[in-house]
């Protein structure tokens, strides 16, 4: 966002800067989000066609927003500042006393900081990283049983960095005495995580809550959380904040009743659902992880995110990121940021600076979007078949990335639709922490066992044979192109072999999700 | 008596310290603690002892069993 667009929104009172989500919510399921430039494309996210696909007030507070556009998220950094540790309710997937500096989940932080240390150091972040658009503030409690020291940061930062947008992300239970604080520092994004509407599936995942000076446990608090949640977001879309609401996956206790949350949530005006896996290694000492309960498998995920899509634009993009997480998704630059090192920064908010790298990443993302457009024709020869490719990317929506070196790999799906960002697999490896160490390749291999193919800038001799031998094409002829273009030509190409004869298509199986911890040296050395 | 915070348990995550009726808890050498002297057990202000219902770890505001219990 330009800096002239925000003083725009700036002048605006917050009556004239509220939507009928109504019309909004038409407009959304018009446009189901990203890839419609193919006509029957559906959404993988809230918002990745462009201004010309949606009302211009909603394009402005998503362009520029990673977790609430897929296609923003190639382009744009966020950061989170640990400002509120303390929390009001537990959650058995969530484990307070792990700490380890090396771990990348929800509710994990190195360091927590005053309002000031947390201003400062946005400024050092917005001045080091001029594609960070986005403040959030995610815990690691909840921001708003931290109310003090969450507005407290908000209103810091809106003076010494208006341009950058501020969101937080709740549990819920204390949002409804929050939304109009919320609306008055110009928070035009909160995430809920809303795991359940029946009380008596919330049981099994909340041992209690904290309620009028009481601990309430079992049904009766989950009774409470849900009814404080719902109630929370209508009132966020009365105000026309938008909203974005997370989900746990939990095998056997929430899964189908998923639905039910995506039909509840979307009716209540949310803008996008977030499904994510639940985290459970034993390690994280959690109650899940203690207990045994699974998280689910790649296709268990992707199936459920494709059975609440037809309801509402759903995220995919999601890295499940540390409360003190910083840079774009999918990496982490905290440790460039710690107190000691911002408050020996020298730091030069250079707004025009800024506001010219912004300028060419849209015109980058432009690019981007032209190519892809151009590749649409000559698809219906796939007919009713789905694909799955992996890509090796360091971002900005272009295969740049060396295979082995990769940490994550993103995931699209090719059909004739077009090519869809439908999710991203996390191949780092293991904190050493007794767990013996695995071959890496193998690793990858599971990580990517559903994709036909995998995308690379690069890739070494015997990697390649061994992806080979599993099944799976290495393709590095795309090196440093778009990937939505690359992946479309090559799968035109791929449906021409099956029809020349050269080729037999056949389905691959499923893959796993990883768990556990993040290696910091790896996550270092990525970094720099 | 009074409730104390065991230490080694303390996550540091600030809930209990807000919470206090008796502004009893502060903060010490990187963890929290509770004052004796000013520890009321939360009689007389709620039901149950606050630092207890809010602290996300179970067994780390207990008794102090060195002093007497407290009697509003």
């Amino acid at each position: 966002m330009t800096e002239a667009m925000f003083e725009d929104s700036h002048s605006n009172g917050s009556d004239d800067s509220a939507v009928d989500i109504a019309d909004v919510m038409q407009k959304m399921a018009e446009h189901k989000g990203c890839g419609t430039e193919g006509g029957s494309g559906k959404a993988s996210c809230g918002s990745s066609g462009g201004p010309e696909d949606m009302p211009a007030e909603i394009w402005e507070k998503v362009k520029n927003h990673p977790c609430y556009s897929e296609e923003a998220h190639h382009h744009y950094a966020r950061m989170h500042v640990a400002v509120a540790p303390a929390c009001n309710i537990q959650c058995n997937y969530c484990n307070r006393k792990y700490d380890c500096a090396n771990e990348s989940r929800p509710g994990v932080v190195s360091e927590r900081l005053t309002p000031e240390q947390a201003s400062k150091k946005v400024l050092a972040v917005a001045s080091t990283i001029p594609q960070m658009t986005v403040l959030g503030i995610a815990g690691p409690g909840d921001p708003l049983a931290n109310p003090g020291k969450t507005f407290e940061t908000f209103r810091l930062i809106s003076e010494v960095a208006p341009d950058i947008k501020l969101c937080l992300s709740t549990n819920g239970l204390a949002l409804p005495d929050w939304v109009d604080e919320i609306a008055k520092y110009k928070v035009d994004h909160v995430t809920i995580t809303i795991n359940m509407i029946d009380p008596e599936v919330g049981q099994h995942i909340y041992p209690w809550i904290f309620w009028e000076n009481k601990r309430l446990q079992g049904y009766e608090a989950a009774k409470i959380l849900t009814e404080r949640q719902l109630l929370g977001l209508e009132m966020l879309t009365e105000r026309g904040i938008l909203a974005k609401i997370n989900s746990v996956m939990i095998p056997g206790i929430n899964d189908r009743h998923l639905i039910e949350v995506n039909k509840a949530v979307k009716s209540r005006g949310a803008f996008l659902h977030n499904i994510m896996p639940l985290i459970s290694a034993p390690e994280h000492g959690t109650v899940f992880g203690l207990n045994g309960q699974r998280g689910p498998t790649a296709q268990e995920l992707k199936a459920l995110q494709d059975d609440c899509e037809g309801d509402m634009n759903m995220m995919r993009h999601c890295r499940q990121c540390r409360a003190d997480a910083v840079g774009l998704l999918g990496e982490d630059r905290s440790a460039e940021f710690t107190t000691d090192k911002i408050m020996a920064m020298e730091v030069n908010y250079d707004s025009a600076g800024r506001k010219a790298y912004q300028e060419a990443v849209e015109a980058e993302r432009q690019a981007k979007v032209a190519a892809k457009k151009d590749e649409l024709d000559g698809l219906e020869k796939a007919g009713d078949m789905k694909m799955l490719v992996a890509v090796a990317t360091k971002g900005h929506g272009i295969i740049n990335e060396h295979f082995g070196h990769a940490k994550e790999f993103q995931i699209y799906e090719l059909s004739q639709t077009g090519a869809k960002f439908v999710g991203h697999r996390r191949v780092d490896l293991y904190c050493q922490g007794g767990y013996g160490e695995e071959d890496a390749l193998d690793t990858v291999i599971k990580a990517i066992n559903d994709c036909h193919a995998v995308f690379v800038a690069k890739i070494g001799g015997c990697p390649k044979s061994d992806l080979q031998a599993a099944g799976i094409e290495p393709v590095d002829q795309y090196a440093h192109e778009f990937i939505e273009k690359s992946a479309l030509v090559w799968f035109k190409d791929y449906l021409a072999k099956i029809e020349a004869g050269e080729i037999v298509h056949s389905d691959r199986g499923d893959a796993a999700i990883r768990q556990g911890a993040l290696l910091g040296s790896a996550l270092l050395s990525q970094a720099s | 008596m009074a409730y104390k915070i065991v230490g080694s348990q303390c996550t540091n995550c600030t809930a209990c310290e807000a919470l206090c009726p008796n502004l009893a808890i502060s903060e010490a050498k990187g963890t929290f603690v509770i004052d004796p002297a000013k520890c009321t057990e939360c009689i007389g202000h709620f039901d149950t002892p606050q630092c207890v219902a809010i602290c996300p770890v179970d067994d780390t505001c207990v008794i102090d069993t060195a002093y007497p219990r407290y009697e509003a």
